[in-house]
Protein backbone atom coordinates (compact mmCIF):
# COMPACT_ATOMS: atom_id res chain seq x y z
CA UNK A 1 0.00 0.00 0.00
CA UNK A 2 2.63 2.51 -1.01
CA UNK A 3 0.02 5.05 -2.12
CA UNK A 4 -1.02 5.43 1.51
CA UNK A 5 2.40 6.81 2.31
CA UNK A 6 1.99 9.60 -0.23
CA UNK A 7 -0.92 11.05 1.75
CA UNK A 8 -0.28 13.99 4.05
CA UNK A 9 -2.88 13.48 6.79
CA UNK A 10 -2.71 16.98 8.26
CA UNK A 11 -3.12 18.39 4.76
CA UNK A 12 -6.10 16.07 4.29
CA UNK A 13 -7.72 17.40 7.47
CA UNK A 14 -7.22 21.02 6.38
CA UNK A 15 -8.65 20.07 2.97
CA UNK A 16 -11.70 18.39 4.56
CA UNK A 17 -12.49 21.35 6.81
CA UNK A 18 -11.99 24.06 4.17
CA UNK A 19 -13.95 22.17 1.52
CA UNK A 20 -16.73 21.51 4.00
CA UNK A 21 -16.76 25.14 5.08
CA UNK A 22 -17.14 26.38 1.49
CA UNK A 23 -20.07 23.98 1.09
CA UNK A 24 -21.65 25.34 4.30
CA UNK A 25 -21.56 28.84 2.76
CA UNK A 26 -23.39 27.41 -0.24
CA UNK A 27 -25.92 25.61 1.95
CA UNK A 28 -26.68 28.79 3.92
CA UNK A 29 -27.23 30.62 0.62
CA UNK A 30 -29.62 27.87 -0.52
CA UNK A 31 -31.59 27.85 2.74
CA UNK A 32 -31.66 31.56 3.53
CA UNK A 33 -32.04 33.13 0.09
CA UNK A 34 -34.24 32.28 -2.83
CA UNK A 35 -31.31 31.80 -5.19
CA UNK A 36 -31.67 28.82 -7.51
CA UNK A 37 -28.80 26.36 -7.62
CA UNK A 38 -27.79 27.59 -11.08
CA UNK A 39 -27.34 31.12 -9.74
CA UNK A 40 -25.32 29.81 -6.81
CA UNK A 41 -22.98 27.95 -9.17
CA UNK A 42 -22.53 31.12 -11.25
CA UNK A 43 -21.96 33.16 -8.09
CA UNK A 44 -19.30 30.77 -6.79
CA UNK A 45 -17.39 30.58 -10.07
CA UNK A 46 -17.43 34.36 -10.51
CA UNK A 47 -16.41 34.91 -6.89
CA UNK A 48 -13.59 32.40 -7.26
CA UNK A 49 -12.35 34.14 -10.41
CA UNK A 50 -12.43 37.56 -8.72
CA UNK A 51 -10.68 36.31 -5.57
CA UNK A 52 -8.20 34.46 -7.76
CA UNK A 53 -7.52 37.61 -9.75
CA UNK A 54 -6.92 39.59 -6.58
CA UNK A 55 -4.49 36.95 -5.36
CA UNK A 56 -6.51 36.21 -2.21
CA UNK A 57 -7.62 32.74 -3.25
CA UNK A 58 -4.01 31.64 -3.69
CA UNK A 59 -3.59 31.76 0.10
CA UNK A 60 -6.60 29.47 0.59
CA UNK A 61 -5.24 27.06 -2.03
CA UNK A 62 -1.81 27.02 -0.36
CA UNK A 63 -3.52 26.25 2.94
CA UNK A 64 -6.13 23.70 1.88
CA UNK A 65 -4.99 22.20 -1.43
CA UNK A 66 -7.85 20.30 -3.05
CA UNK A 67 -10.20 21.65 -0.35
CA UNK A 68 -10.03 24.95 -2.22
CA UNK A 69 -9.55 23.78 -5.80
CA UNK A 70 -12.29 21.12 -5.96
CA UNK A 71 -15.21 23.47 -5.08
CA UNK A 72 -16.43 25.62 -7.97
CA UNK A 73 -14.65 28.67 -6.56
CA UNK A 74 -11.49 26.73 -7.42
CA UNK A 75 -12.71 26.42 -11.01
CA UNK A 76 -13.00 30.22 -11.14
CA UNK A 77 -9.61 30.60 -9.48
CA UNK A 78 -8.12 28.26 -12.08
CA UNK A 79 -9.59 30.36 -14.91
CA UNK A 80 -8.28 33.61 -13.43
CA UNK A 81 -4.84 32.14 -12.70
CA UNK A 82 -4.64 30.86 -16.26
CA UNK A 83 -5.59 34.27 -17.66
CA UNK A 84 -2.86 35.99 -15.62
CA UNK A 85 -0.32 33.36 -16.67
CA UNK A 86 -1.43 33.83 -20.28
CA UNK A 87 -0.92 37.60 -20.07
CA UNK A 88 2.56 37.07 -18.63
CA UNK A 89 3.50 34.80 -21.51
CA UNK A 90 1.63 36.15 -24.52
CA UNK A 91 0.37 39.61 -23.59
CA UNK A 92 -3.09 40.67 -24.72
CA UNK A 93 -3.91 37.41 -26.51
CA UNK A 94 -3.09 35.51 -23.32
CA UNK A 95 -6.00 37.18 -21.52
CA UNK A 96 -8.31 35.38 -23.93
CA UNK A 97 -6.49 32.07 -24.28
CA UNK A 98 -5.05 31.58 -20.79
CA UNK A 99 -8.19 31.03 -18.74
CA UNK A 100 -9.79 28.39 -20.89
CA UNK A 101 -6.42 26.72 -21.49
CA UNK A 102 -5.88 26.10 -17.81
CA UNK A 103 -9.45 24.88 -17.27
CA UNK A 104 -9.57 22.97 -20.56
CA UNK A 105 -9.26 19.52 -18.98
CA UNK A 106 -12.22 20.08 -16.69
CA UNK A 107 -14.44 21.68 -19.35
CA UNK A 108 -13.68 19.03 -21.98
CA UNK A 109 -14.18 16.21 -19.48
CA UNK A 110 -17.49 17.71 -18.33
CA UNK A 111 -18.79 17.97 -21.90
CA UNK A 112 -17.54 14.54 -23.00
CA UNK A 113 -18.49 12.52 -19.91
CA UNK A 114 -21.70 14.53 -19.58
CA UNK A 115 -22.77 13.61 -23.09
CA UNK A 116 -21.83 9.94 -22.74
CA UNK A 117 -23.55 9.69 -19.36
CA UNK A 118 -26.74 11.24 -20.79
CA UNK A 119 -26.68 8.74 -23.64
CA UNK A 120 -26.44 5.71 -21.39
CA UNK A 121 -28.93 6.98 -18.83
CA UNK A 122 -32.55 6.03 -18.74
CA UNK A 123 -34.77 9.14 -18.87
CA UNK A 124 -37.00 8.11 -15.96
CA UNK A 125 -36.16 5.44 -13.47
CA UNK A 126 -39.04 3.43 -12.12
CA UNK A 127 -39.03 2.85 -8.43
CA UNK A 128 -37.47 -0.46 -7.51
CA UNK B 1 -60.55 32.41 7.95
CA UNK B 2 -60.42 36.14 7.56
CA UNK B 3 -59.16 37.52 4.27
CA UNK B 4 -55.55 38.59 4.10
CA UNK B 5 -55.48 42.31 3.49
CA UNK B 6 -51.96 43.32 2.69
CA UNK B 7 -48.88 41.74 1.21
CA UNK B 8 -47.31 41.77 4.65
CA UNK B 9 -50.14 39.76 6.17
CA UNK B 10 -49.82 37.28 3.38
CA UNK B 11 -46.07 36.99 3.92
CA UNK B 12 -46.59 36.31 7.61
CA UNK B 13 -49.22 33.73 6.79
CA UNK B 14 -46.90 31.97 4.37
CA UNK B 15 -44.04 32.00 6.86
CA UNK B 16 -46.27 30.48 9.52
CA UNK B 17 -47.48 27.73 7.24
CA UNK B 18 -44.29 26.78 5.41
CA UNK B 19 -42.11 24.33 7.31
CA UNK B 20 -38.80 25.57 8.67
CA UNK B 21 -35.96 23.90 6.86
CA UNK B 22 -33.62 22.37 9.40
CA UNK B 23 -30.70 24.57 8.42
CA UNK B 24 -28.31 23.24 11.04
CA UNK B 25 -28.77 19.64 9.91
CA UNK B 26 -28.47 20.67 6.24
CA UNK B 27 -25.25 22.54 6.97
CA UNK B 28 -23.80 19.58 8.83
CA UNK B 29 -24.58 17.20 5.95
CA UNK B 30 -23.22 19.69 3.41
CA UNK B 31 -20.06 20.03 5.50
CA UNK B 32 -19.11 16.40 5.72
CA UNK B 33 -20.16 15.37 2.22
CA UNK B 34 -18.43 18.40 0.70
CA UNK B 35 -15.36 17.78 2.84
CA UNK B 36 -15.34 14.12 1.82
CA UNK B 37 -15.48 14.94 -1.90
CA UNK B 38 -12.63 17.43 -1.49
CA UNK B 39 -10.65 14.83 0.48
CA UNK B 40 -11.05 12.30 -2.32
CA UNK B 41 -9.67 14.99 -4.61
CA UNK B 42 -6.77 15.62 -2.24
CA UNK B 43 -5.90 11.90 -2.11
CA UNK B 44 -5.88 11.67 -5.93
CA UNK B 45 -3.77 14.85 -6.01
CA UNK B 46 -1.25 13.43 -3.53
CA UNK B 47 -0.98 10.15 -5.44
CA UNK B 48 -0.45 12.00 -8.74
CA UNK B 49 2.19 14.26 -7.21
CA UNK B 50 4.01 11.30 -5.64
CA UNK B 51 4.23 9.83 -9.14
CA UNK B 52 6.14 12.95 -10.16
CA UNK B 53 3.41 14.85 -12.01
CA UNK B 54 3.31 18.65 -11.77
CA UNK B 55 0.81 20.49 -9.56
CA UNK B 56 -1.19 21.75 -12.55
CA UNK B 57 -1.44 18.42 -14.34
CA UNK B 58 -2.39 16.72 -11.06
CA UNK B 59 -5.13 19.30 -10.47
CA UNK B 60 -6.50 18.70 -13.96
CA UNK B 61 -6.50 14.92 -13.40
CA UNK B 62 -8.43 15.43 -10.14
CA UNK B 63 -11.06 17.52 -11.96
CA UNK B 64 -11.39 15.00 -14.79
CA UNK B 65 -11.78 12.02 -12.43
CA UNK B 66 -14.31 13.75 -10.15
CA UNK B 67 -16.31 15.07 -13.12
CA UNK B 68 -16.30 11.64 -14.76
CA UNK B 69 -17.48 9.85 -11.61
CA UNK B 70 -20.26 12.32 -10.88
CA UNK B 71 -21.44 12.42 -14.50
CA UNK B 72 -21.93 8.66 -14.51
CA UNK B 73 -23.46 8.64 -11.03
CA UNK B 74 -25.95 11.24 -12.28
CA UNK B 75 -26.70 9.08 -15.31
CA UNK B 76 -27.43 6.16 -13.00
CA UNK B 77 -29.71 8.37 -10.84
CA UNK B 78 -27.48 7.84 -7.80
CA UNK B 79 -26.15 11.39 -7.63
CA UNK B 80 -29.63 12.86 -7.22
CA UNK B 81 -30.09 10.84 -4.05
CA UNK B 82 -26.76 12.09 -2.68
CA UNK B 83 -27.77 15.62 -3.71
CA UNK B 84 -31.08 15.41 -1.88
CA UNK B 85 -29.26 14.39 1.28
CA UNK B 86 -26.21 16.64 1.06
CA UNK B 87 -27.58 19.77 -0.62
CA UNK B 88 -24.69 22.14 -1.26
CA UNK B 89 -22.25 19.44 -0.17
CA UNK B 90 -22.47 17.81 -3.57
CA UNK B 91 -23.52 20.93 -5.51
CA UNK B 92 -20.61 23.25 -4.73
CA UNK B 93 -17.73 20.87 -5.49
CA UNK B 94 -16.97 20.36 -9.18
CA UNK B 95 -19.22 17.28 -9.01
CA UNK B 96 -22.17 19.69 -9.00
CA UNK B 97 -20.97 21.17 -12.28
CA UNK B 98 -20.97 17.73 -13.91
CA UNK B 99 -24.37 17.01 -12.39
CA UNK B 100 -25.72 20.28 -13.78
CA UNK B 101 -24.67 19.16 -17.26
CA UNK B 102 -26.10 15.65 -17.14
CA UNK B 103 -29.41 16.11 -15.36
CA UNK B 104 -31.05 18.61 -17.78
CA UNK B 105 -29.79 16.72 -20.81
CA UNK B 106 -31.31 13.49 -19.46
CA UNK B 107 -34.65 15.21 -19.21
CA UNK B 108 -34.60 16.42 -22.80
CA UNK B 109 -33.35 13.17 -24.29
CA UNK B 110 -36.70 12.66 -25.99
CA UNK B 111 -36.07 15.75 -28.13
CA UNK B 112 -33.18 14.05 -29.85
CA UNK B 113 -29.48 13.58 -29.44
CA UNK B 114 -28.40 16.83 -31.08
CA UNK B 115 -30.94 19.50 -30.20
CA UNK B 116 -32.16 17.68 -27.11
CA UNK B 117 -29.13 16.33 -25.28
CA UNK B 118 -26.53 18.40 -27.11
CA UNK B 119 -28.08 21.77 -26.41
CA UNK B 120 -29.86 21.23 -23.09
CA UNK B 121 -26.59 20.12 -21.50
CA UNK B 122 -25.75 23.78 -21.12
CA UNK B 123 -28.89 25.11 -19.44
CA UNK B 124 -26.98 25.48 -16.16
CA UNK B 125 -23.38 24.93 -17.25
CA UNK B 126 -23.70 27.58 -19.98
CA UNK B 127 -24.13 30.53 -17.60
CA UNK B 128 -21.39 29.13 -15.37
CA UNK B 129 -18.97 29.04 -18.30
CA UNK B 130 -20.08 32.45 -19.64
CA UNK B 131 -19.54 34.22 -16.33
CA UNK B 132 -16.46 32.24 -15.36
CA UNK B 133 -14.65 32.77 -18.65
CA UNK B 134 -15.75 36.41 -18.97
CA UNK B 135 -14.50 37.18 -15.48
CA UNK B 136 -11.20 35.48 -16.21
CA UNK B 137 -10.74 37.59 -19.36
CA UNK B 138 -11.48 40.74 -17.35
CA UNK B 139 -8.94 39.62 -14.73
CA UNK B 140 -6.39 39.10 -17.49
CA UNK B 141 -7.08 42.52 -19.01
CA UNK B 142 -6.86 44.27 -15.64
CA UNK B 143 -3.61 42.45 -14.95
CA UNK B 144 -2.32 43.53 -18.35
CA UNK B 145 -3.16 47.17 -17.66
CA UNK B 146 -1.82 47.40 -14.12
CA UNK B 147 0.72 44.62 -14.59
CA UNK B 148 0.64 43.76 -10.93
CA UNK B 149 -1.07 41.25 -8.75
CA UNK B 150 0.05 43.00 -5.61
CA UNK B 151 -3.10 45.08 -5.12
CA UNK B 152 -3.88 42.97 -2.08
CA UNK B 153 -0.37 42.33 -0.89
CA UNK B 154 -0.39 45.17 1.60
Amino acid sequence: MDWLQSIDWLQLLRCFCTGGFICIIGQILIDKTKLTSARILVLFVTLGAILGGLGIYQYIVDFAGAGATVPLTGFGYNLAKGAIKGVKEYGLVGAFTGGVTSAAGGIAAAIFFGYIASLISKPKMKKE
Amino acid sequence: MKPLDSKKDYQEYVNKKSPNSPILKNCFNAFWVGGLICSIGQIILDICKSRGLSQEISGTIVSIILIGISAFLTGLNIFNKIGKFAGAGSLIPITGFANSIVSPSMEYKSEGYIMGVGSKMFTVAGPVLVFGISTSILVGLIYLIFNTQSITLV
